[in-house]
């Protein structure tokens, strides 16, 4: 199983959702997030005072699936999150042992 | 403001009145929300308290004595009213000042004596001694405004009667006593922790715009309510009102798209105040033209005028100089240029051939108002820091005001954190014991 973590623009989580949803995964954990990568901040304006803002809002979206679809995921949210301007965020997987639903107790995949 | 011997008050004006004061006091919960906005969410509450008990302290005090000192009798000079009237003694329903009945005359200055201490918080933001506010509110309402507002509107006053200055609804006694107060405690307390460093951006804008567009609404009541009657003259200040509101906001506007590129909401507020700031004084003598010039005045010079403390080094946090000074000074000098003998019976300001005259008049009342109020504040200011102490802790500041002295917080953040209730008053014990568990 991997965990894929998707840092993306907070306008984006419907498309990376409904993307998600057409694949098959039907969980995800939503996260509100502030970071920065090559785009630093913004710079904002009160009274005339400039404030640079280094965080920019993001949102983490996290999801664990099987290995076998775990590229077509990532390429899912790429796709979806993607519109070619800088600040568009960062994917990345990692391999997670166990898997268990709190609910019944199940295992493992069976736990997706 | 001379006393008329009317028997009767004039219906018509006492219902204006009437309505007046309340939109006056309006004006006080107004700026608690224009000023709270500015804040950070972890001293908004303690901003709105300034203001909050600056109502309840300065009407006790001014019916203990702030109104007899103030509109009592001359006691010498022109500079303070009497004591005959402490504790509103020899007034009653039948009193009549004017047109108008006394009480409410009284109750209508009262309005004006809370909103200008309340506006003196804003120069000290997040940090101010919660218990220090309690006590300098009263002791500066005494010692400043009562004093400043006789000199301007009191019977036998000397600005107004020696000196004969003008100033229509408050120029002086509340917008210059204020800005000038605002920079007293600011230099007094010393800066916010991390000013200059720190970003301290308004944490809740459409609060701020809510409060100025009460400000606004309450300041019809203000202005022209201060032609103590229902009549053409109010009607003229109430449209030089609106006029120098307008122009105030798009002055400012202006500034801000040359200068940063982006007209702001918080440039649109604060313009607006600043032209209703300056309209003040001079709403009761200006002609429309003046109105429509001094707003716009007041809105350029003061969008400026609120990065000087970034040059000059004092956190005057939400721009009572700059706003109010500033704009208190503009409208107040404006008279001399704009006055018009259709307002003000005879006065007239350089542009309609009145020369220099006037405006000598203003400027001195301006130094000497300026120069009184900022020198008394500071001292009250200073003897209250020795005494009691006039700055939050270190740790207060930090974590917050609103925490530290009113054990509350604004806004409910996220889902943890907040526990059960312990209070047995509230909670079952059961309950009590669970959540303390």
């Amino acid at each position: 199983m991997k965990l894929i973590t998707a840092i993306v623009k907070p306008y984006r989580l419907d498309e990376v959702k409904t993307a998600l949803q057409e694949l098959g995964v039907h969980g995800l954990t939503v996260t509100e997030a502030s970071g920065y990568g090559r785009q630093r901040g913004h710079t904002e304006v009160y009274r005339g005072a400039e404030y640079q803002v280094d965080l920019v809002p993001k949102v983490r979206i996290e999801v664990v699936v099987e290995d076998a679809v775990s590229d077509a995921v990532i390429d899912a949210i790429v796709k979806a999150a993607q519109t070619g301007k800088i600040g568009d965020g960062k994917v990345w997987a990692l391999p997670v042992e166990t898997v268990v639903r709190v609910r019944t107790g199940e295992r493992g995949p069976d736990a997706l | 403001m001379t006393t008329f011997a009317a028997a009767h008050a004039d219906t018509g004006d006492t219902a204006w009145l009437l309505a007046a004061t309340a939109l006056v006091l309006l004006m006080t919960p107004g700026l608690a929300l224009f000023y709270g906005g500015m804040v950070r969410t972890k001293s908004v509450l303690n901003m709105l308290m300034m203001s909050f008990v600056s109502i309840a302290l300065v009407t006790v005090v001014w019916l203990a004595c702030g109104y007899s000192l103030a509109f009592g009798e001359d006691a010498g000079d022109g500079l303070i009213g009497g004591l005959k009237h402490a504790g509103m003694a020899g007034l009653g329903p039948d009193s009549v000042q004017g047109t108008v009945p006394t009480l409410l005359f009284a109750t209508f200055q009262l309005t004006f004596a809370i909103i200008t201490a309340a506006l003196v918080s804003g120069a000290i933001a997040d940090r101010a001694k919660f218990s220090a506010w309690l006590v300098f509110v009263p002791l500066w309402a005494v010692l400043v405004y009562v004093p400043v507002s006789h000199w301007v509107w009191g019977p036998g006053g000397w600005i107004a009667h020696h000196l004969g200055a003008l100033d229509f609804a408050g120029g002086l006694p509340v917008e210059i006593t204020s800005g000038a107060s605002g920079l007293a405690l600011c230099l007094v307390l010393g800066p916010r922790l991390g000013f200059k460093k720190d970003a301290m951006r308004p944490h809740n804008l459409p609060m701020v715009m809510l409060g100025a567009g009460l400000l606004w609404f309450g300041w019809f009541g203000f202005n022209a309510g201060s032609a103590l009657g229902a009549n053409g003259l109010a009607a003229a200040v109430f449209l030089n009102t609106l006029a120098a509101g307008c122009t105030g906001l798009l002055g400012w506007l202006f500034v801000e798209q040359k200068r940063d590129g982006h007209p702001t909401t918080l440039g649109a507020a604060s313009g607006a105040v600043a032209g209703l700031v300056a309209i003040t004084p001079s709403c009761g003598s200006v002609s429309l033209l003046g109105a429509l010039v001094v707003g716009l005045a007041a809105g350029a010079v003061c969008s400026y005028a609120v990065s000087w403390k970034f040059k000059l080094n004092y956190d005057d946090s939400l721009d009572v100089v700059g706003v109010h000074l500033v704009g208190g000074i503009v409208g107040t000098l404006l008279i001399g240029v704009f006055a018009e003998k259709a307002m003000t019976g005879g006065t007239e300001g350089l542009l309609y051939g009145g020369g220099l005259a006037q405006l000598g008049k203003q400027a001195v009342a301006v130094a000497v108002v300026g120069a009184y109020t900022f020198g008394v504040t500071y001292g009250i200011g200073k003897l209250l820091d020795k005494v009691m102490g006039f700055r939050a802790t270190e740790e207060q500041e930090h974590t917050g005001l609103d925490l530290t002295v009113h054990a509350e917080t604004a806004y409910d953040h996220g889902v943890l954190g907040h526990g059960a209730p312990v209070s047995s008053s509230v909670v079952p014990s059961a309950q009590k014991v669970q959540s303390q568990a």
